[in-house]
């Protein structure tokens, strides 16, 4: 196979393994952070306003991480600069 | 990650669909609002009215919730922030327009803009002298982390716009590509969620970066005094 054959394969991946492993975990801390808010809600109904607050922003902060990996695989797929080393 | 698409050019300047969108965009919202305010009554109040009312005062509530008392300082730039973000990503929806947001110069821009603001007013609130001081508390050694997350989470801001509202639109586009009529009709739905959640988070973010600048001195006196009772904005 030629270099551009092999760019190609493994471009495609590395985008797919890194999107699958970059959202585990994020996903995992999303769900904790969903659990206990859920808890904290349960026993203080009251708190529902500052709780939902401070949720939705650590879940922004969360979320921010798989969108890194989002770019990061959209940089492989798309806009590689390493390819300009092959087409020279 | 496509660029936007050139819409003319003005003497060499080109114009891109992005910044059309978004004159589009103030053109409506200054539009609408001189319509709305043509005729505003304290006794009679007409459905406009009523309903514009609602909208400031529930963004007003808002802003109360993590800063008590400044509301009236803050409603101006937060409220335009909700809206604008809000408007903007929810162009995408409308057929043959793309969403502003999902260009990350817009994001950058209304970022930048939240960086500016947050020493704006923390100066403005607190003084120079006791506003430079919140970086050195509690101890100068901080100072480089300090400085460091001021950029990361402008950049952050401005990295999750654009991550969000662009990759719902090329999620609708795959799935337009792979299946037909029906198909993207929840993708659709989900971007309208998606849409107004991330116009609320980022107006929030916004929010509290600056409740974190300007209550530096108060949440110092708060530590010394622990009877006051405010709620304190979250500075990551």
């Amino acid at each position: 196979m030629s270099d551009m054959h092999w760019f190609v394969l493994v471009s495609t991946v590395a985008a797919a393994l890194a999107i699958a492993i970059g959202i585990i975990f994020p996903a995992i801390a999303m769900g904790r952070a969903i659990t206990q808010a859920l808890e904290a809600l349960s026993r203080q109904p009251e708190a529902e306003k500052s709780i939902t607050r401070t949720l939705f922003i650590g879940l922004a902060m969360i979320e921010s991480l798989a969108i890194y990996v989002l770019v990061i695989v959209l940089i492989i797929l798309f806009r590689n600069p390493l390819l300009e080393y092959l087409l020279k | 990650m496509e660029a936007a698409s050139v819409a003319f050019s003005l003497g060499g300047l080109r114009i891109n669909s992005t910044v059309v969108t978004t004159w589009g965009i103030l053109l409506a919202f200054g539009m609408s609002c001189w319509l709305a305010t043509r005729r505003l009554s304290v006794d009679n109040p007409g459905l406009v009215q009523t309903a514009l009312e609602g909208v400031v005062q529930s963004i007003e509530a808002a802003i109360e919730g993590v800063l008590p008392g400044r509301a009236g300082l803050l409603l101006p730039f937060v409220g335009t922030l909700w809206l604008f973000v809000a408007v903007a990503n929810l162009t995408g929806i409308v057929p043959g327009l793309h969403a502003p947001t999902g260009n990350l110069s817009t994001g950058a821009a209304l970022a930048c803009l939240v960086f500016v603001s947050v020493h704006w007013f923390g100066i403005r609130s607190e003084g120079l002298k006791n506003y430079l001081r919140h970086y050195l508390v509690p101890s100068p050694i901080l100072l480089p982390f300090h400085l460091l997350g001021e950029f990361s989470r402008t950049i952050a801001l401005a990295m999750r716009l654009f991550g969000n509202i662009m990759s719902l639109e090329m999620a609708a586009l795959l799935v337009l590509l792979v299946a037909g009529l029906l198909v993207p009709v929840p993708v659709l739905m989900l971007h309208i969620v998606e849409a107004l959640v991330q116009a609320y988070i980022f107006g929030t973010l916004a929010l509290i970066y600056i409740a974190g600048g300007m209550q530096s001195h108060a949440a110092a006196e708060h530590s010394k005094a622990p009877s006051s009772n405010n709620t304190k904005g979250s500075s990551p």
